[in-house]
């Protein structure tokens, strides 16, 4: 018996002989110590990159290799955990989901903090407004009577019904790209909303009119002016409008 | 999505930012710039009311029908008949001596200066920050409101071509 051969590819012969093509690429990053000056200063940084890696890695090669004081969140680096969301080339992205061929690597690439959050320095926000608003629309089961012995069982049907908005990573790029939450930081932003319709059109849960009550106030679902920034921003695909306006559907149909 | 850059100096990594001198370099100086109206745990305060969806409401549909009032109002009024050099004391005279354009009018007025009226409460509502600045904006606009709708109001039924 021989050892399985791999089969031999272009790709696989260039990585074998060496050949990865670098290029220089600029990133221009807006830095922020509140210790040291009260404004932020747009920082350039040059790399030699594969364009084939992420902007994530950029940001590891600086702060291991130029500059160790620039601060950013990351955790798992491969768009679960939600950590890495910035503004890059002024769209809202996960740096780990984002490929520097893809954002223009010719010339400057901008990263900056997400907006309409405190920034406490360089790329990391304050997240508690935009969490309070997750916890605000009770993300979680609510049911009525006795505890079933067996698990809730739920067609598949009734699954697929909200399928879209259980993908959410709560990483805030649609809150931070919407607008109305840049003005008016009360707003429960797209983020809290997607979360309530999650549990609002779960057939399992029984919390739906409580989640309708709260989204229904002055800051809830009508302060939405379908701009589809968050749409756009979303790195999961959620269709984040969409979802907005279900709820709105959900109150006028329910309270007519 | 805006892709413009915001307003601050570029620097190359070589003139170090974070290095020692550009502010005191107490802890205790630093600041931050926290957003408009940032939520909290106490608010925003529940109301329980169905205010903002009616309002939501109203937009849509007030809409609709004003499309058809002021399209139908600009074509009488600058395209037909001779167009704007018609008008005059008697060509209002006489459209008012009949109960239909007095119920257009009056219609247009009140769709329009709610709907416009409400659109503003919402400019308000995003960009003054200090709850007694919304007060005083939403205030005088109310007042306004009320006013030119009551003043408009009062004409239209008092309307007297013997003037």
């Amino acid at each position: 018996m021989s050892t399985p051969t791999v089969e031999h590819s272009a790709a696989l012969d260039a990585v074998e002989a060496g050949v990865t093509k670098l290029i220089t690429v600029t990133f221009r990053i807006r830095r922020f110590n509140p210790e040291e000056h009260p404004d932020p200063v747009w920082v350039d940084y040059q790399l030699e990159m594969d364009p084939k890696e992420r902007v994530l890695d950029a940001l590891n090669k600086i702060k291991w290799e130029q500059d160790g004081t620039l601060t950013y969140r990351r955790s798992c680096a491969h768009g679960i955990c939600g950590s890495d969301a910035m503004r890059i080339n002024g769209r809202n992205r996960l740096a780990c989901k984002t490929l520097i061929k893809d954002v223009d690597p010719e010339k400057p690439i901008t990263i900056e903090a997400i907006k309409g959050l405190t920034v406490l320095k360089d790329l990391v926000v304050d997240m508690d407004p935009f969490f309070q608003a997750y916890k605000d629309v009770m993300p979680f089961l609510i049911t009525k009577g006795n505890e079933p012995t067996r698990e809730r069982l739920q067609s598949a049907e009734d699954r697929e019904r909200f399928d879209d908005t259980t993908k959410c990573i709560l990483c805030a790029a649609c809150t931070s790209s919407c607008p109305v939450f840049w003005n008016d930081g009360q707003y429960f932003g797209p983020a809290a909303i997607v979360n309530a319709h999650r549990f609002i059109f779960d057939s399992r849960d029984e919390g739906a009119e409580q989640r309708l009550e709260i989204l229904n106030d002055r800051e809830g679902v009508w302060r939405c002016r379908t701009t589809f920034n968050c749409s756009e921003a979303c790195p999961r695909g959620i269709e984040v409008t969409k979802a907005i306006q279900e709820v709105k559907r959900a109150l006028v149909t329910r309270r007519f | 999505m805006s892709t413009e850059i915001s307003d601050a100096i570029v620097v190359p990594s070589k003139q170090a930012h974070t290095g020692k001198g550009l502010g005191t370099g107490n802890p205790a100086d630093a600041f931050v710039i926290e957003p408009p109206r940032k939520r909290t745990e106490k608010t925003p305060r529940r109301t329980r009311t169905n205010f903002e969806m009616l309002a939501w409401l109203f937009m849509r549909l007030s809409g609709v029908v004003l499309v058809v009032l002021i399209l139908g109002h600009l074509l009488i009024m600058l395209v037909l008949d001779g167009g704007v050099s018609k008008i005059g004391f008697a060509f209002v005279a006489g459209r008012w001596s009949s109960p239909f354009w007095q119920g257009w009018d009056l219609l247009m007025l009140w769709l329009a200066m709610l709907h416009g009226a409400n659109g503003m409460r919402q400019v308000i509502n995003d960009y003054a920050e200090k709850d007694s600045t919304r007060l005083w904006l939403k205030g005088l606009m109310g007042t306004a409101t009320v006013f030119t709708v009551l003043l408009g109001t009062l004409v239209i039924f008092t309307f007297d071509p013997n003037i």
